[in-house]
Parts: C-alpha cells; structure tokens; sequence
C-alpha cells in the first residue's frame, strides 16, 4: 500500500497545512478528538508529539504540554493506541515526531511495527543522527512503510541538505530559523534568502517550513516557497485555553488556511 | 581493549552525538577541528601556561599520613582542590575557552550543578573578556549561594533553571536550548564528559593532565608512577576522567568510581546511575540513564550538586561495561562522614562530592602496602550551608 504522505504530495503540491500537537495534551484522551477535529477542520497532515522529560529543542509551550501530557500518564503504548483509534476515524497521514529515547527503549523495530499497524505513516526524530538511521533504523522504517522525515535548518550546508533528501522519504521539514520551537510574528529577509536557496535545490523531496508558522500571514509566506507549513507551539496555546475543543480547533484552522 | 573514543565517537557501545539539526553545524565544527587546535603547539604553551600561572598547577600529590594509618593503606591525595577557583573544573574550562577564541566565537555559555563549573567558566570568561551566561537549577542556586554570587562578581549573568527539580539536569536543557538559538557566535562549554561527540573526549583530554600530574608525582614520591588504587567521585565523571585517563591501559590499576547513593540505592532518591540506569539517550550521547521503562529520565538526588545527575559520560559507561573501573557507591550520611573525617585527620575540608570518593575507602579490602591516590576534586567552602544543616560534626560520633 502506498505511503499516505506521498499519496498526498502526488495530489496537492501546495498549501499543505500540517499541525503538530502533543499527545495525551490538555487531558490523556484528547489526541484523539483533536486529530478527528483537525481534519474535519482541512489539516492535511497530523503530527503526533511523543511526550518527553527533557524536550532540549522545544521552546517553553512545548516544554509545558510535555510536562503535563507525563502528568496525565501519557506512555508510548498509549500513544499508539490512540493512534490506531484515531486511525479508525480520520484518513490523512499521521507522522509521530519525538525524542529518541522513548522510542529507544519500546525497541526501535518493535516500534515501527506497531506504528505501523496504528496507522501511523511517518516518523520524525530530530535527535536521530543520519548514520544511526542508515544504521539501525532505515531498515524497519522500510519493512513497516513508516516514512522518514528529517530537519534541515538555516546552518544546514547544501552537500548535507542534498544527503537529508536521499534519505528522506516522506517529505522535509525546513526549520525556518535557528531556534527552539515557538510562534515569532513574521520571517526576516535573510529566512526568505534561505528558504529561495532551499528552491532552487531541485530536491527530490517536498519541504514544509515549520517553527515560527503561528497565523495565517506566516503560512502564507511559507507556502510561496515551499509546499506548506507546520503550526505548532500556536496550536498548543490554543489547546491549553480550549473550552470546546471541538469547534475551536476548526476555528483555529481557518484562521489559519 | 580501547577506552578511548573512536572515529564514530564512541567508547563500546555509549556515546556518539544525538543532536537536533539546529546544533550539528557547531558540533559538527567542534568535531572537525578540536584534535588539530589542541594538539597544536600554540595551543599547548599557551594552556600549559595557564595552567602554571593562573590555575597553580601542578596541585600538589599529598601523603596523607593519619587518614592512611586509620585506613591501613598507604594513602594520597591528589590536591585538585588547590586549584584555583577551588576545584578541577577550571582545567577544562580554560582549555575550552582557549579552544572558543581559536574558532572566533565571541560568548560563552555554560550550565552549572554545585557551581564549581560555572564559577570556573565565569572566571576563564573573565579573564579573557568574554560575555558569560551560566544556566543553574534554581534549586542549586538555593544550596550553593556563594557560588551564585562569586559568578556574578566575575560578571557572568546566572539564570536559573525552573523546569523539572530544577537542578543540574535541567540546567543543561536550559544550556542546550540557549545554544539553539545562538548557534554561531556562542560556544558551550560543557563541564563534564557529557554531550555529544567531541565533548566527552575534549573534556577528559583536558582534564587529563590530574593523571598525568600523578604519574610523575607518584615516580617522585615512590619509585613507581602506578598507584594500586585510583579513586575519584562520578556524577557527569570529569575529575574521575582525568584521573584515570592514562592509567586506563595499565589494567594492574584498579580504578574506582564513586557514584552517590543519595538515601540509598534501594531508596527512590538516589544519583547512582550505574547501579540504577540503563542504556539510554539524553544530552546528545548514548550512555547510561537513569529512566522509566518508558524511557522518561528520572530526577535523580542526592545531598551533593555536583553529583545529581541521572546519567554518567559514555567514556564512563564503557569503562562500566567492560569491568575496566569497579563503580561503588556512597550515600549522603556515609559522604558527609568521610568529609568530617578528613577534616579532622588532615586539616582539609572536601566538597561533598569529592567526600563521596573518601567514604570509598572504608569500602575497599585494603592491604598497608596499598598506594591509594584519592582525586580530591574540590574544596568544601562552597558546601558550608550543607555541613552546617547537617550539623553532625558536634555530635559524639567523631
């Protein structure tokens, strides 16, 4: 069966929405309904956060939502559970993204097989080092038709870029500015003159632009670069004040679409 | 068998740079350059000079008669706590320091436990006028005032770490994070052989120069530059690192590694990862963690800052794995013991965490002909809050 990120990317090219929440976040079982109200809302991708101790690339909104979805008593089996239920409800790709070590310690091919059979379609681990993933990791992500996604940023130098699209498979994740995850109003020149160099690269891959993609007007800007954006820590603040979370996801979504 | 790091940057099975993709290009550079800038001769006359004239090396290698006549070994003590700023911690950070200004950057950060490290960065910073920001656990900043305020006298701007139990673990995310967004004129310095490749290997090298003090100390003192013993406190593992480092491939050195027990291993406050942890990643290495089945790090404790940390550099893990370092605990009552004793049979209070290594003593078959060279990383002043609290030193117990 064909991978459902490059199912999308076959379809659509452009303005490609993507929002990351973290799992078990504002309470354990809301992953689920917020998954079936962004897509009912017009997300195109899920990104599931994997719930972490020590979040070291996440700026203080994701740090929070983290620690409270632990609090919640959030686990990796949970998670997949979870994943599998909402499998049964939404249809667009669902990618998990987190820090090695959970996913470590459930055992790597363990994890990719029972990702998998959740319906999860990709995976994003940005402390993974490209050659452990050749290593240790390419191989189940491929038995499992799980897809690689890897970040690229600013500081990434044009011969690594061109090794981050080899192997990834599903799409690349273009971090807009040398940072911590969280909202800044707007892209400054010198993040336009990157995400340019990015385009002119001819990669194999698509690229989405995520950190700092907070409103409609930094979406915008993203997507007349690359094939879409990523929307984040926003999107979490918003969670952590929902009262309904139903209809305010959908709002959030539009405002942003 | 190599306890070294490898082309990979491992040691065995631990190590490596597991780092977001925001930091590979500064790692990246570290990796590239660090072994050709400190190898250079430049780079040696200037951190050998340093190191003379500013640190007061070579520390002394003292015999230390009344603790070895109770202890019934032939007993030294490796004075790392004459060094200045009153601990280890500024081998590494003039060497880093050096290593910054060579690759043009132009601020310094750092993350402290007990504060040694960032009284050590504060003062290289200081010295050579760099900016300074040390991030602290605000829980550390509460035990280990003083050094709070030496590092803002040297001008250093500490921030505290309010996450998790706000301690050195924490401090190191906040570190981390601040180094993501400030990837190009900033260097972290990194205060022990934790991180990601080069790190752990940058730090032992420079911390190396206790073992190498040792061997020629010891040719002096006995004929012989090999100790039986070789005992150092672990929480991240710098001073044991440099104190074992070139006796690691002398295996007739029976090397000791002394992690606190905090209450007790058996007891849920304990920092004793070696005993409690298993393979795991944070802070860009593969090593040994302190975790949840789910892989969630566990907050670690124990009464010493210095040593609550929940993991142990990979070079240390390795050394576990492979038996090449026997790793033996004590806990806070057992440490604050040691440290009195020494008070009273040498004149010479110890940081607590260098007072975990003393308690070992009492833990080890010892035989009169023993040559036993304890590291004695650091000094006690900054600890006097914590001694006084404890108070047991009025007691009849000594």
């Amino acid at each position: 069966m064909k991978n459902r990120i490059n199912y999308l990317f076959e379809k659509k090219n452009k303005e490609i929405l993507s929002i990351f929440f973290t799992a078990g976040f504002p309470t354990l079982n809301d992953t689920v309904t917020i998954a079936i109200a962004l897509e009912k809302a017009g997300a195109d991708i899920i990104e599931i956060g994997i719930p972490f101790s020590d979040p070291v690339a996440d700026g203080p909104v994701i740090q929070e939502s983290n620690k409270i979805a632990l609090d919640n008593g959030m686990t990796v089996k949970l998670l997949l559970q979870q994943a599998k239920e909402i499998r049964r409800h939404v249809q667009i790709p669902i990618l998990l993204m987190g820090y090695l070590n959970p996913v470590y310690q459930y055992g790597v091919e363990r994890f990719c097989r029972d990702a998998s059979d959740s319906g999860v379609d990709g995976l994003i681990l940005p402390d993974l080092p490209l050659d452990e993933f050749e290593k240790d990791f390419k191989k189940p992500f491929e038995e499992n038709n799980i897809a690689s996604v890897f970040l690229i940023s600013p500081t990434t130098s044009e011969d690594r870029i061109k090794k981050i699209d080899k192997l990834s498979t599903g799409f690349i994740y273009a971090v807009s500015s040398s940072s911590t995850t969280g909202a800044k109003k707007e892209f400054s020149p010198e993040q336009e003159t990157y995400f340019k160099k990015l385009q002119g690269l001819k990669l194999k891959n698509r690229f989405l632009i995520g950190f700092g993609i907070s409103n409609q007007q930094t979406f915008i800007k993203a997507c007349t670069y690359a094939s879409g954006g990523i929307v984040g820590s926003a999107f979490i603040s918003l969670l952590k004040s929902a009262k309904d979370l139903d209809t305010e996801v959908v709002n959030f979504v539009k405002t942003i679409k | 068998m190599k306890y070294t790091v490898d082309k990979r940057g491992y040691y065995g099975n631990f190590g490596g740079a597991y780092i977001p993709e925001m930091l590979y290009p500064n790692v990246e550079e570290l990796r590239s350059k660090y072994e050709q800038i400190i190898e250079s001769d430049d780079f040696q006359r200037e951190f050998m000079h340093l190191l003379k004239n500013y640190v007061g090396r070579p520390t002394p290698l003292f015999l230390a008669k009344r603790l070895s006549e109770k202890h019934n070994a032939t007993i030294y003590l490796k004075r790392e706590d004459l060094c200045h700023t009153g601990a280890h911690k500024i081998n590494n950070t003039i060497g880093q320091i050096l290593l910054a200004k060579k690759l043009g950057k132009q601020k310094i950060i750092a993350e402290t436990g007990a504060g040694q490290h960032g009284v050590a960065t504060a003062t290289v910073c200081a010295l050579m006028g760099m900016e300074c920001v040390v991030y602290m656990g605000q829980l550390d900043m509460e035990r280990q005032r003083p050094n709070v305020e030496r590092m803002a006298i040297l001008g250093a701007k500490v921030v505290p770490a309010t996450s998790g139990k706000m301690t050195l673990k924490d401090a190191t995310n906040e570190a981390m994070r601040h180094w993501i967004n400030h990837p190009v004129d900033t260097h972290y310095i990194i205060g022990s052989v934790v991180g990601p490749h080069p790190y752990p290997d940058m730090v032992a090298k420079f911390q190396s120069v206790i073992s190498d003090e040792i061997k020629k100390q010891l040719t002096e003192e006995t004929g012989n530059p090999f100790p039986d013993y070789v005992i150092a406190c672990v929480g991240g593992g710098s001073n044991a690192a440099g104190a074992f480092y070139h006796f690691l491939n002398h295996e007739h050195v029976k090397l000791i590694g002394v992690e606190a027990a905090g209450k007790g291993v058996d007891t849920n406050e304990s920092a004793a990862t070696t005993v409690l942890g298993k393979i795991g990643i944070l802070h860009g290495s593969k090593s040994l963690l302190m975790q949840t089945g789910d892989g969630q790090v566990i907050e670690p404790y124990s009464i010493s800052a210095g040593l609550d940390y929940p993991g142990i550099g990979p070079m240390h893990a390795h050394l576990f794995e492979t038996g090449r370092v026997t790793f033996l605990n004590a806990t806070d009552e057992e440490a604050m013991q040691a440290g009195v004793e020494l008070s009273r049979l040498e004149g010479i209070i110890p940081a607590i965490e260098s007072a975990h290594a003393v308690a070992a003593l009492s833990k080890l078959e010892l035989n009169q002909e023993d040559v036993v060279v304890i590291n004695l990383s650091g000094r006690g002043d900054k600890d006097m809050d914590t001694y006084i609290k404890w108070g047991k030193y009025k007691s009849e117990i000594f």
